[in-house]
């Protein structure tokens, strides 16, 4: 099927459908090792001791919380050049996930933080960055809800969205750009990642766990934006016809 | 594994993430069923209508 096909909401809908089985069960299964890599096999960390297992949640939710929002600026591309309706679909869908995944990073790395640094929360570059783009995501969720029109609101939301992305490298690069009490890049960077094979392996498949789940979300919210898309259209369509019938 | 005197933020955290991912999940499920119970009365209102006119 060429690519261009699935842009058609009710192909989309159709695929969704078959797909979605499949993602959940990769999901689970991505889900069930990567617990038991994290929980079982991967060895206390020298210094923090078994408090690094938060780090096997904290971590992906971070880079899912810049991710989301990666993928809501692709959408929003596809809505202002393309005019698309699936792309306005795609970004509508994604933003509460964005959200959920943003809140987790902060709450988790709260929990870390307080045995750790002796603080559940300091106003440090990271942190404030990460709590700023959570606050971008209500704007956005707040701004659908805000325009009935939802092809108005596509754009709208579209061009806040574009704006936002300056803070996506804020909170890459805020640990070296500024003094910060958050630890500085340890998997992506230039000298190679820091931590140890025997953590770094449950963190990339935690990782993909959280990844296979958003993708997996965000297909069966996209469904569900279609059908409520589909369930306004026949509103008005009653209502013109309603219309039709008074004035007759 | 032994959490020694954190094992509290340990459990907290992966609590409040199994908490959060579990909403998101039934959330969007009951949505998707909504919707979807909701287009169908409305397809079935259609159609019942679509019938009534094509009556002589």
């Amino acid at each position: 099927m060429p690519l261009i096909a699935l842009a058609n909401p009710s192909r989309f809908v159709a695929l969704a459908n078959r797909v979605l089985p499949w993602l959940w069960g990769a999901t689970a299964v991505a889900f069930a090792a990567g617990l038991y890599l994290s929980l079982f096999v991967a060895p206390d960390d020298y210094q923090q001791g078994a408090t690094v297992k938060i780090m096997f949640i904290h971590v992906p939710n971070a880079w899912l919380s810049m991710f989301v929002w990666g993928v809501m600026c692709v959408a929003a591309l596809g809505t202002l050049v393309w005019r698309h309706p699936l792309a306005d679909v795609a970004q509508k869908a994604a933003a509460p996930l964005g959200a959920a995944f943003t809140f987790l990073a902060l709450v988790t790395g709260s929990l870390w933080g307080r045995p750790m640094w002796g603080t559940y929360w300091v106003w440090d570059a990271r942190l404030t960055s990460v709590l700023v783009l959570f606050l971008m995501y209500l704007g956005v969720i707040a701004l659908w809800r805000a325009v009935e029109d939802p092809s108005r609101a596509a754009r709208a939301v579209a061009i806040l969205t574009l704006v936002g992305a300056i803070n996506i490298p804020i909170i890459k690069f805020s640990v070296d750009w500024w003094n910060t009490l958050h630890q500085p890049a340890s998997v992506f960077r230039i000298g190679g990642p820091t931590i140890d094979i025997s953590m770094l392996v449950p963190l990339f498949v935690m990782a993909i766990a959280f990844t296979l789940l958003f993708v997996t979300l965000h297909i069966a919210a996209m469904r569900t934006e279609i059908l409520r898309r589909r369930i306004r259209t026949l509103r008005l369509l009653q209502a013109q016809g309603a219309n039709v019938g008074v004035r007759a | 594994m032994s959490p020694g005197g954190h094992a509290g933020f340990i459990i907290a955290a992966y609590a409040v993430v199994l908490a959060v991912v579990a909403a998101l999940v039934v959330w969007i499920e009951a949505d998707f069923r909504a919707q979807k119970r909701t287009l169908a009365q409305m397809e079935d209102r259609r159609a019942g209508a679509a019938g009534e006119r094509a009556q002589p």
